[in-house]
Formats: structure tokens, sequence, C-alpha cells
């Protein structure tokens, strides 16, 4: 992380608890322009209910959201879409009986009483054809597309609002070789087009393929902040689950040193 | 991606479909083809079965295909498939009514009371019987959004208190009749068609088709999008023009074309064209293929249940008022028997899936044609209610039974 860019979107001091359970305490993240960050962690360690904050579905007990260095609240999905914060939920909520361009501007179809498909498709094809996306047609019913491809509509879709991050949960949990090959491709490119990208994954070889940074979420805490490219796989496999923490003492000069750099990167 | 570099997969960035960007008459064929493949069977079910079935009953009685029996036959599929289209509405969102027989029941029953019995104007007893189904559906639509009741067991609570609702209106009697010289009644039994104007909106539709898909066209050839070729075009209207006008011919050889008739297919004019053409059509069809995603595009998904509650009932209602019309009486059996599930045998058999999202208005037009023909036929052939009831029974099942195996076909070929 090059300090001389400001963040998209910082979060300080964010906690959230449902009831008893303190779900996350205290968490940090930086989201910077072209950038990917991806959020790893164990199940339970807090990594929806980020996502969720920072796309407005839970609004956060504590802390504080800057976007574009302007504080903000995210009190609902459409605050966030506002904002130009866009989020592809793991299920990508997709109606498979309606087609892609349909698919795509769910919602927000263009002439309401009279729809205008042309100025639609037109625009479906150029939202498709700035993914490379590989989509047979843009008139077939989504139940006629793989798994890949149904990501690749679901981050197009997205894109439609013109957002300045994108948060992918889970976006390669369900996907062949090839077809995570391929969303991986689509995170480059959002990366590359100047988006802030967020990716929630379980997948280190993902991670390791395409985050800038990686962000570790224990327990509902932030437990360092890698630079993926220095870092190995088994260091944030340490962090997730925790064997940093007990384990300390086990490890050589290195671990202190890269724990340092993490902390200094928030 | 499995299919990634086969030559089926385009690319998003290739021109569309070739510099001419025409899609012509073979490229419609071929899109045909894989949809049929993929378990998406449109309405080339019924229509193969509306073709066996009238081959059928024309072999065993030369009374069927007679202009006389299509007169009557498009006038007593009318009531049925108001009814039927209002189905279609609850079925696309993923719902059903059960009750829809008694809604008609009780709207006959409702404008028969007002019309006889309360010597109101004709124009306001039927405002008023149509008003009942609205309030009915509205009802329906509250106690689903607000709690949750599965929809077919609102609407069979339904059945039994909208029939109770219908002997009630009808009192003691229990049977109205409507005077023969009514208005109404005139409408519904011998309001035809003066041919010159049957030939004329056939025209009309065969010119309006033409129109619109050649405007479509021009836009999207504009655009530099694949388009239907002008061959194509022409093609469809003239088709449409030939059969249109045959039927036309045909039917008045005899009566002539119902204006009931007329009445029923602008209504499926009009369903299509807010199904397919209209923000909200599409906002059903995403609440029936999958109300979570609907909501997250923020759709307000209650808005569109009640919406479909309160078509169907109000179609319901229209549906009744025809059928007293037809019939010159309301009374106690008005909707019952074979009414309720005539209608949503019709807009399963017309290819609406009972899955909720697939399906269109046209269903319920081809789906009543096929009940209709079995009922007349049979009747032509003397056989008792007991047979028709058989027979449409198997029918419906074997409706049903398409559409499940449509939906297999669509899982096994990773479409569902």
């Amino acid at each position: 992380m090059e300090p001389s860019t400001s963040p998209l979107l910082a979060l300080r001091g964010v906690s959230k608890t449902f009831g008893a359970v303190a779900a996350l305490t205290d968490v940090a993240l930086d989201v910077l322009p072209a950038h990917v960050v991806a959020i790893v962690g164990d199940n339970g360690a807090g990594k929806s209910t980020l996502v969720k904050i920072l796309s407005g579905v839970h609004p956060p007990d504590a802390g504080t959201i800057t976007f574009e260095d302007r504080p903000v609240e995210i009190p609902n999905p459409a605050a966030a879409q506002r904002l130009g914060i866009a989020t592809v939920f793991q299920d990508l909520a997709l109606c498979e009986n309606l087609n892609v361009i349909q698919n795509l501007f769910l919602g927000r179809e263009l002439g309401p009483y009279n729809l205008d498909d042309v100025a639609m498709e037109v625009r479906s094809r150029e939202l498709l054809r700035r993914l490379s996306a590989k989509i047979p047609t843009v008139r077939v019913p989504v139940a006629a597309l793989s798994g890949g491809q149904r990501q690749t509509v679901a981050i197009a879709r997205s894109l439609l609002g013109e957002p300045k991050v994108v948060i992918l949960d889970e976006p390669t949990a369900a996907l062949g070789v090839a077809q995570t090959a391929e969303v991986l491709n689509l995170i480059e490119r959002l990366r590359d087009e100047g988006h802030g990208v967020v990716m929630i994954s379980h997948n280190m070889a993902d991670v390791q393929a395409v985050a800038d940074t990686v962000a570790v979420l224990r327990l509902g805490r932030n437990n360092g902040v890698f630079d993926a490219a220095a870092t190995s796989s088994e260091e944030i496999v340490a962090a997730i689950t925790g064997a940093t923490d007990n384990a300390v003492t086990r490890r050589r000069g290195a671990a202190a040193g890269r724990a340092a750099e993490g902390t200094a990167d928030e | 991606m499995s299919d990634t570099g086969t030559a089926s997969s385009v690319r998003a960035t290739d021109p569309p479909d070739g510099a001419a960007g025409d899609d012509g008459v073979r490229g419609g064929f071929a899109r045909l083809a894989d949809r049929f493949r993929g378990g998406d069977l449109g309405a080339i079910p019924v229509v193969i079965g509306l073709i066996i079935i009238w081959t059928v009953m024309q072999i065993l009685n030369p009374v069927f295909l007679s202009s006389t029996n299509l007169v009557n036959l498009a006038l007593e599929s009318a009531p049925v498939g108001v009814i039927a289209l209002g189905v279609v509405c609850v079925l696309l969102v993923g719902q059903i009514d059960l009750s829809v027989g008694s809604i008609s029941g009780l709207t006959g029953a409702v404008m028969a009371v007002l019309y006889v019995s309360r010597h109101l104007p004709a124009w306001l007893a039927v405002v008023a019987a149509v008003a009942v189904g609205c309030v009915i559906g509205l009802i329906y639509s509250q106690i689903f959004n607000r709690l949750g009741i599965p929809s077919f067991v609102i609407s069979l609570g339904g059945l039994l208190t909208f029939l109770g609702v219908q002997l009630w209106v009808l009192g003691a009697d229990g049977s109205i009749n409507l005077p023969f010289d009514s208005g109404l009644v005139t409408f519904a039994q011998v309001a035809f068609v003066p041919p010159w104007l049957a030939y004329a909106l056939a025209v009309l539709a065969a010119v309006a088709v033409f129109a619109t898909g050649y405007v479509r066209a021009r836009a999207r050839r504009r655009a530099s999008l694949a388009a239907t070729s002008m061959r194509a075009l022409v093609a469809r209207s003239v088709i449409l023009l030939v059969g249109l006008g045959f039927a036309v011919w045909y039917l008045n050889t005899d009566r002539g074309v119902g204006w009931m008739f007329v009445l029923f297919l602008g209504l499926v004019l009009v369903a299509h064209y807010v199904l397919s053409r209209t923000k909200h059509g599409t906002s059903v069809y995403a609440v029936g293929g999958n109300v979570e995603a609907a909501r997250r595009a923020g759709i307000n998904v209650k808005f569109i249940y009640t919406s479909a509650f309160i078509a169907c009932a109000t179609l319901a209602a229209v549906g009744g008022v025809l059928a007293a019309a037809r019939l010159a009486a309301a009374n106690q059996s008005s909707g019952t028997g074979d009414v309720n599930l005539n209608a949503i045998a019709a807009a399963v058999i017309g290819g609406t899936s009972l899955f909720g999202g697939r399906g269109n208005a046209f269903s319920a037009l081809l789906g009543v044609m096929v009940i209709q023909s079995i009922a007349s036929g049979l009747t032509l052939l003397n056989l008792s209610s007991s047979f028709r009831f058989m027979v449409t029974g198997a029918v419906l099942l074997i409706a049903v039974a398409l559409d499940s195996l449509a939906r297999r076909s669509r899982v096994s070929h990773g479409r569902a």
C-alpha cells in the first residue's frame, strides 16, 4: 500500500454486535482505488458482517466509515449504491427465467411503459464487452448460462450504476477451474479500470492470484494486513487460524517483521 | 466455463450475427430448436395437442369443425378464457388462486341481483360485480402479504366462503334469470362483429404486427444489433393475415365472430402488452422466478403480488359476469363444478408453468381452446359429463407432466 494514495473507502473502529455476540470489534479496513483487497478469515470471523455493513444491510454499532475523505453513513442498500458501493452477493440474486438484459436492468428498466430494449441491449453489450465477458447471447435466459457466466452477469449488473467500490462475496466459491480463472480475470479488469475491489474468499490460491493486499479477520478482529505478493499462503493461513497468536515464539524473526509491517499498513 | 472456445460460444465483443445484421427465418428456427432442447417448450405442445384433438373430434363427428360449432366454441370459451387469463397472472408470480370459480359465481350473482332484483342500470351492476372481484383480490393479497399464508390455503378458504356468499346473495329463489332482450344477454349470445369490421380488424392486426416489427427492426439495425429481416417480417404478417382472414371468413359462413370473443381477445392482448413490454411485466416474471433477487433489485415485491391477486380476482369477476350473460341466468351452480378447474387447467395446458415465472397471456387463449374443444366434441358425441371430466382431467395431467418434464430437462441442461 502506497501511503501517497488516499483510500476510497476507509473503516475505523467498526464494531457490530448481534445480541450477546460480538461479530466485529474495532475493525479497520482501507480500500484503495485500482486495488484489490481480499478479506479472509475462518467461518464466523466476521467477513459476512463486514460485507453487510459496507453494503448497507446492517448499520454498524460503532466506528466511522469514510468514503472519499468524507465521513458517511450507510443505513440501507440504496445508500450504499448512491455512494458508489456495489455488492455482488454469493448467491448472485439472478432471475433464471429472465434473460441477461432483463437481469442486468432488473428494477431499473428503461422506458417503464414501453421498454426500450434496444437501448438496454446496447448498454448490456457495452458492459459485457468492457468485461471481455463470454456470454453466448444477451437474449438467452440466465438459466442457460454456466456458473462463471452467471457470476459475470452479476458483476456486470453491479457495474451498471458506475460504482467506485465493488464488493464480491465468495466470487469463486461454486466455480470450476476454468470458470474461476475467468472470474479472476474479471477482477483484474475491474482493478485496471480504477475500481476499488473488495473480495471475500476462502481460497488462498485465488487470493494470492489477484489480491494486492490481504486483510485477515479473526474472531471479529483485525489480525493483520499483508502484502499479497510478499506473503506466503502459509503465513496467511497462520493468521487466519490464529497459529500466530500462540506460536509467536516458535516463529523466526521474519514473522515479527511481517507483523510489524502489517500493523504499519493500518 | 465448459463451453469456452467451442464454436457455440460467441463472444459479446463480436459484431452481432454478421454484417447484414439480419436474423432471418432460419435463425428463428435454430433458436426455436435450441429452446426446445433446453426444455423451454413454449406454445408448441398445446398447438400440437389442439391439432390432434381437432382431428380426432372431426373424425368422430363431422359436425365438429363446422362453422356453426366453431362459432359456438368461440363464444363458449370467452368466459372461462377470461378467468384463465387471471389465473395466468397469479401463476406467473408463483402463486395460485383456487377460488376463481367461486368468485365468478358470486360476481355473476351480484350482477344479476343488482340488475334484475334491484333494477339498477346494467352497466352499474356490471361495475359493482367487477368491483367485488377487485376487493376480493385485495383481501387475498393483504392476507398473503401480511400473514404469509400460502395462497392455495387462502383461496381454498375463499372458495368455500364465496360459494356461501353466492348462495346468500341469491337468496331463497336460488336462480335469477336475466331478461333476454337486455344488452348483456344480447352481447353474450347474439352480438356478432359485422363482416366488414371483422375483416378490417384482421387487416389491422396484420398491419400492426408488421408496423411494430418494422419499427423495432429499424431501431435495432440502427443500433447495429441483430434484427428480424424484412422477409421474415412480411412472412409473419402475411401468415397472420391469411390465418385471421380465413378464420373470419369461415366463422362468417355461419353467424360470425362474437363480440364476447373479441372482448376476450382484447383482454389477452392488453395482458400480453403489460407482461411483455412494461417494467411491471418484467417485475412479475422476476418475482415468479426468484423473489429474493427481485427484492434485492429494488422491486416492490408486495405490490407485485397485490397486483397479481387483484388482476386474477377481477378477471374472474369479469368472467363470471360474461358466464351469467351467456347463460342468461345466475344460479346456485354458477361457477361451481368444473369452472374452477377448467380455468386453472386452461392456463397450465396453455403453457404457463405451475412453478412460476414462465408462461404468457396467450396460454389462456390456447388452453381454453383445448378445454372447450374437448367439452364441445364430447357433447357432440352425446357423451355425458362423466366422460368430459375424465378426459379433461387426463389432459390436465398430461399438461402438468409436460411442464414438470420440461423443468427437469432444464435442470439436466443446467438451465434451472
